[in-house]
């Protein structure tokens, strides 16, 4: 019975000590508020939101190192490519230069052989035309001398003709 | 060391000396001694006879305001008890008419008893402060309570003040110092306490919540320091009181029309349900509340209790300080029991500062819910 009457004692609400509780704990909350949660709460926000900006970027520049490697990788071979090409063109080329060299050098080997040939032609012809005036003019002379021995003798002219033509024939 | 020795010998011989009081004073009453330590006080005491007066804030409808320490105020047990020894003595009074006399506490008799005995008509009563002609007074002191109350908030001032300071000071870095010795308690409040119950509303009711959680958990460990005699803030239930009124307050200011509707006219239940279910719900606003300032009273004041009766073991054990030997014995089973109780209430200090805090963002957040079958319902009809 007496426990309760003093357990009645340490439940009854004392309205000085309710006063100063309410009083200094809003008091503190706005201290706090003001100069300490408020600010570490932004702090931290503000940590944690550059730890994951810090992070996003990270990721962002392995994605572009990625990329960079890519684009290097793509030139390296762009460059690879264009070098065997080129390569080949010159290649190419050479082939082409030393296929219309010696295109051309037959053309005028041919030419110069036809140029040649001609030539020959040309001096056989006057050759053979010399020869047939030669032998025209020694037929002439022949002739000629025939001509006079004929007047002479008659048979002997004949036979003298014959001679004549045979040396012609063997000719 | 010759320092802490001397402090160590100084302090038994302060508590020798207590208990020698104690045993003059008549047989060790452990219920007492407990109730007398959870109670609040005008006086802080510290050990033995070593007490620290606190001031005395009155207000009394004739007298008016009233500021004084409370070392001035004469202890109106003692003098009621020489007085009523005196008038044994002169009257020849017997047992049955001392009683008699004991029961007599009319105001008028007390006042006309007490009257040269008093400070300005105040008297100390069980270190409490009290009008000597019994009348009602408004009692603003700062009392034991009070002085722990304002110990806590300077501490938590002090505290999270410099805190805030090395976060502005290095900003974006991690902590150091106190500084990471609070952060992990305050991102545990913010993650694991705030936000599941209160969700996108956190920042709104952060400094609050933490507040809340830091003020309770200080005011608990606080309690657990003997020397400065545990003060026994939280295990008050006026402190209490204030707190759950305060989150009290911030749930029905916070609660939505729908949570209103829940309570006053529930949706979608028959009538001879909605009688009965309302009157349970309006209950319902105050228990929530009720319950949040029980449960951290009861839960404090029972750690100090325990506390304080194993501590009384020595005392009984040795026969309020006539026996050494049973003193000793007494010690040799309180002790570890106590540092055991300790390390315990070391737990539920934080314990319950979590729950608290917890419940009442569970209580906001409950009041600010918006119930989506409503609508769904208003589609339907």
């Amino acid at each position: 019975m007496f426990i309760l009457i003093d357990a009645l004692d340490l439940v009854t609400p004392d309205p000085g000590l309710f006063i100063w509780t309410v009083f200094i704990f809003l008091v503190v909350f706005f201290i706090l508020w003001k100069f300490a949660f408020g600010p570490i709460s932004k702090a931290l926000g503000d940590r944690e939101k550059g730890i994951e900006e810090a992070l996003q970027s990270a990721v962002r520049a392995k994605e572009e190192m990625a990329n960079m490697k890519a684009d290097n990788e793509r030139i390296l071979n762009e460059a690879r490519e264009e070098r065997s090409k080129m390569l080949r063109e010159a290649k190419e080329a050479k082939e082409q230069i030393i296929a219309e060299a010696r295109e051309k050098a037959n053309t005028e080997y041919n030419r110069i052989v036809e140029e040649a040939q001609q030539q020959i032609d040309n001096q056989r012809m006057a050759a053979l035309i010399d020869i047939k005036n030669q032998v025209g003019n020694m037929v002439l002379e022949v002739s000629e001398k025939v001509l006079r021995r004929e007047l002479q003798d008659r048979n002997a002219q004949e036979a003298y003709t014959r001679s004549l033509v045979d040396e012609i024939k063997v000719n | 060391m010759k320092k802490i020795i001397q402090v160590v010998l100084s302090a038994i011989l302060l508590l020798s000396a207590g208990s020698l009081m104690a045993a003059e004073e008549g047989a060790y009453n452990p219920k007492d001694f407990a109730l007398h330590h959870i109670a609040d006080a005008n006086t802080w005491h510290i050990v033995g006879n070593v007490s620290i007066p606190l001031p005395v804030i009155v207000y009394h409808k004739e007298d008016g305001l009233a500021i004084f320490l409370s070392n001035k105020l004469p202890e109106a047990h003692h003098a009621e008890e020489v007085e009523t020894e005196m008038a044994h003595e002169e009257h020849g009074m017997d047992m049955g008419k001392v009683e008699e006399g004991m029961e007599q506490e009319h105001p008028d008799m007390e006042a006309a008893h007490h009257e040269p005995a008093s400070y300005k008509g105040y008297v100390m009563v069980h270190d409490r402060v009290a009008r000597a002609d019994g009348t009602a007074f408004l009692d603003l002191s700062v009392t034991k309570n009070v002085a722990t109350l304002i110990l806590t908030a300077l501490l938590l001032i002090w505290i999270f003040t410099s805190v805030a300071r090395a976060y502005a000071r290095r900003p974006g870095q991690a902590p150091k110092g106190l500084q990471s010795l609070m952060e992990p308690l305050i991102i545990f409040v913010r993650d694991d306490v705030v936000k599941p119950n209160l969700g996108d509303n956190t920042e709104r009711f952060l400094p609050y919540m933490l507040t809340l959680f830091f003020f309770i958990w200080f005011a608990n460990m606080l309690g657990l320091i003997p020397l400065i005699s545990n003060p026994n803030l939280t295990g008050n239930i006026t402190v209490t009181m204030a707190l759950s009124v305060l989150t009290f307050i911030l749930t029905n200011v916070n609660g939505t029309k729908d949570y209103w509707m829940h309570i006053l006219w529930p949706p979608g239940v028959p009538l001879w349900v909605k009688i009965i279910l309302v009157p349970i719900e309006i209950l319902g606003i105050f228990i929530k509340p009720f319950a949040l300032m029980i449960r951290l009273f009861a839960n404090i004041t029972a750690g100090h209790i325990i506390i304080l009766s194993l501590v009384g073991l020595i005392f009984i054990f040795g026969n309020a300080g006539e026996s050494l030997g049973g003193g000793l014995g007494g010690a040799l089973v309180a002790v570890p029991f106590t540092i055991f109780m300790s390390f315990l209430e070391l737990l539920v200090a934080f314990l319950q500062a979590f729950i608290f805090v917890m419940l009442s963002a569970l209580f906001i957040s409950l009041a600010m819910e918006k119930h989506e079958h409503h609508h769904e319902e208003a589609v339907h009809h």
